[in-house]
């Protein structure tokens, strides 16, 4: 009788003589790492790889039930939420993790930025990191398709008419974007195949490069302020911070990534079960027209920028932009290879990420409640204040009404409430005078368009009668045309030097 | 191909060989060498081919030949003055297209015969466009685009009116010729119409800014 412990020592050698994978596993587990690269601040890189295996896992299993084709898909993805046991917690899951993907490996990049990893001797580490970067935000976009709802639908249409402006060729790429002349069956598969085979395919391949350069080239220190990087030395230094007072990554620094990994599963799994699978939402009927299509959390910053670009601005953004963007984080690590790694000592580096990390994050609040859009029930569903129509003559109530019925609530809000694509209209007689409300409503202009054709000259005299009441919460004193009060000024007056709010005439 | 029985004459058994021949044989199989990476390349550039066809057959084919035309109703069906949405089945489609075969368009009847058929899609980014009647606007939900009734640009990030579908009139049936999703990059072109459509209107007043009214 073989001791159990025996015949396992027994069964590794007879693997290990004939795979021989062992030995360099436990070498490169063991690896020495600087002792201060044992760091909590170093286990993004690690929960973005856990991520991506649970991405393919649950990947995997989605498959064997989702249907990619253009009439199926949607029904598809109703059953596995809701027929299918358990389908809508791998459906979470697999959304979930998909927007902790996208957030750990922002982290992780932010953090290699911050602590110079990127420069020499770890440069195409960086290069192939800002290839995993596009290849996550690939996935990102291409599984928001397959999610075969109005959002997909109308997101596509996006992403066709954003083609679309390429300029010569536009129009051919369209095509072979859509798979042919409309978004349909072609499409969905077009991205099937771009979402399971080809961007995973070269995500595993660039990941496992990615790694195979962390165990060559050892994990950066942490950055010291004034320890130069240096072609001639770094080398030297390192090994001599690895080999005279490093660790063996394997346990000193890997309890940590494992730690780390094991409570982000945990957080995509708790976000699963609490908050359930994303979407789908509306079938992708592109004759129910009722929809406000809208891009994943990752994508509403771009949703936002398009919304505020000027017109004339907006083709050579969305060409050169991204390019400019791409180039400039490739070339990071080859232009700035050498040098301070300390943040400290790298003002622009730090100034940098606050700008991006700001700017990045006010697209996106201003994405989640898109203040450009008009509401579009918001003229037959919302309420007119009461106060807004006490003690008011029948003229004045007749414009409230004509008002809501002109749509003019879509865009401009009362009491808090409606579109915020126009200014709020609660105070409107402080700021305008009779004459230019007339003007703007019939002529339109800075962003309205104009209400001549669609006003009746009696609609128009009572919705600004309505409007000249709308003088704020407290009462503010009508606007006045300046240059009235001076054609009636009297001798005895002095010449306002400022329009100021004089008292009614 | 690389001449299997050449090796088997070659030299090989001479073990301590003189410098020459040794060069000799290993230049001649690296010569085979290249050849054969050669003959590779060539047959992954014809089988490229195909493969390319095929990825990009949709792209190969030209604008016109995914279009025809489309009956939308009678004539007497859309009422003079009015806007209406309509739905139609795209012409070319596939079996697995399902609902998203269809195409909604708004059909605006001016009076008698005369139409205007504009696409669903908004000229912006191609989100659809809804009607609103009372305050005579197509107003688009995604970033604010505005146009007037005649589908002219209102107000919006859009650089241009509505796209406009070709019409005709054929015994008393609409018909319009369809077939693609419509954007700047067939529209523009195919509709003779100037890329930028800012309404003259506006340029005394307007500037681009989102000042307040």
């Amino acid at each position: 009788m073989i001791p159990l412990k025996d015949s396992a020592a027994g069964l590794y050698d007879w693997l290990e003589r004939r795979l021989g994978l062992g030995k360099p596993a436990i070498e490169a587990a063991e690896h020495p790492i600087p002792r201060s690269s044992a760091s909590w601040m170093y286990v993004f890189g690690s929960a973005a790889t856990v991520l991506l295996v649970l991405q393919v896992v649950t990947g995997i299993l989605l498959a064997l039930t989702y249907t990619p084709s253009a009439d199926e898909a949607w029904g598809s993805l109703q059953l596995l939420n809701h027929d299918i046991t358990l389908g809508w917690l791998i459906r979470a899951i697999h959304g979930w993790g998909s927007d902790f993907m996208v957030a750990i490996v922002l982290i992780h990049m932010v953090q290699v930025f911050m602590f110079g990893a990127y420069k020499y001797p770890r440069e195409l580490t960086w290069i192939l990191g800002v290839f995993l970067l596009l290849m996550t935000l690939g996935m990102a976009f291409t599984g928001q398709v397959l999610r075969f709802d109005q959002d997909a639908y109308w997101g596509l249409g996006i992403g066709a008419s954003i083609t679309s402006r390429v300029p010569f060729i536009g129009g051919p790429m369209v095509h072979a974007l859509l798979g042919g002349p409309i978004i349909g069956a072609q499409t969905l598969s077009r991205f099937f195949a771009l979402h399971v085979f080809v961007i995973p395919g070269l995500l595993l391949a660039f990941a496992g490069l990615h790694i195979l350069m962390v165990l060559r080239l050892g994990v950066n220190e942490w950055p010291m302020p004034g320890r130069i990087v240096s072609k001639a030395t770094y080398d030297r230094e390192y090994h001599e911070l690895t080999e005279k007072d490093g660790v063996p990554f394997l346990p000193d620094a890997a309890w940590k990534d494992a730690v780390f990994a094991a409570a982000i599963l945990l957080s995509v799994l708790a976000c699963a079960l609490i908050l359930g699978p994303i979407g789908p939402g509306g079938q992708p009927d592109p004759t129910i027209i009722q929809t406000a299509p809208k891009p994943d959390f990752a994508f509403l910053w771009i949703y936002a920028v398009l919304a505020y670009l000027p017109a004339d601005l907006e083709t050579p953004f969305l060409f050169i932009a991204p390019v400019v963007a791409i180039v400039a984080m490739l070339a990071l690590p080859l232009i700035a290879g050498e040098g301070e790694k300390h943040w400290s000592r790298r003002p622009i580096a730090v100034l940098m990420v606050a700008v991006i990390g700001v700017a990045l994050g006010t697209f996106t609040h201003l994405g989640t409640y898109v203040p450009w859009s008009p509401v579009m029930e918001a003229w037959s569903g919302e309420v007119t204040p009461a106060a807004y129509l006490k003690d008011r003559t029948p003229l004045e109530r007749q414009g409230a009404i004509v008002l809501q019925n002109k749509q003019c609530r879509n865009c401009h809000a009362l009491g808090g409430v409606g579109g915020q694509r126009g200014p709020a209209l609660d105070a409107i007689a402080v700021r305008m005078t009779e004459d230019q409300m007339i003007r703007q409503v019939l002529q339109g202009g800075g962003n309205m368009p104009a209400y001549g054709k669609a006003l009746s000259p009696a609609e128009t005299r009572a919705l600004v009668a309505f409007l000249k009441t709308l003088r704020g919460p407290d009462n503010g004193a009508p606007a006045t045309d300046a240059s009235r009060s001076l054609t009636q000024i009297t001798p005895t007056e002095k010449p306002a030097t400022a329009p100021a709010p004089a008292e009614a005439h | 191909m690389t001449t299997p029985h050449e090796p088997a004459g070659a030299p090989s058994p001479v073990p301590a060989a003189p410098p020459e021949p040794q060069a000799q044989v290993h230049s001649r199989r690296a010569f085979l060498f290249k050849l054969s990476v050669a003959l590779n390349g060539a047959v992954g550039a014809v089988l490229a081919v195909p493969m390319l066809g095929y990825i990009l057959g949709p792209a190969l084919k030209r604008d016109e030949k995914y279009k025809s035309w489309v009956p939308l109703g009678t004539v007497s069906d859309f009422p003079e003055g009015e806007t209406r949405l309509v739905d139609f089945v795209n012409p070319v489609r596939t079996n697995s297209d399902g609902m998203t075969a269809k195409v909604a368009c708004w059909v605006r009847r001016i009076q008698g015969d005369q139409f205007q058929v504009f696409a669903i899609n908004c000229a912006h980014l191609g989100c659809p466009v809804r009607w609103f009647a009372q305050s005579r606007l197509f107003m688009c939900p995604c970033h604010g685009g505005a146009y007037y009734e005649d589908g002219s640009r209102a107000s919006g990030p859009p650089e241009r009116g509505l796209f406009e579908y070709q019409y005709s009139i054929v015994n008393g049936k609409l018909m319009i010729h369809a077939g693609q999703m419509p954007t700047l990059s067939n529209e523009a072109c195919n509709q003779k119409k100037p890329l930028i459509q800012i309404e003259p209107q506006q340029q005394d007043t307007a500037t681009d800014g989102r000042a307040e009214g």
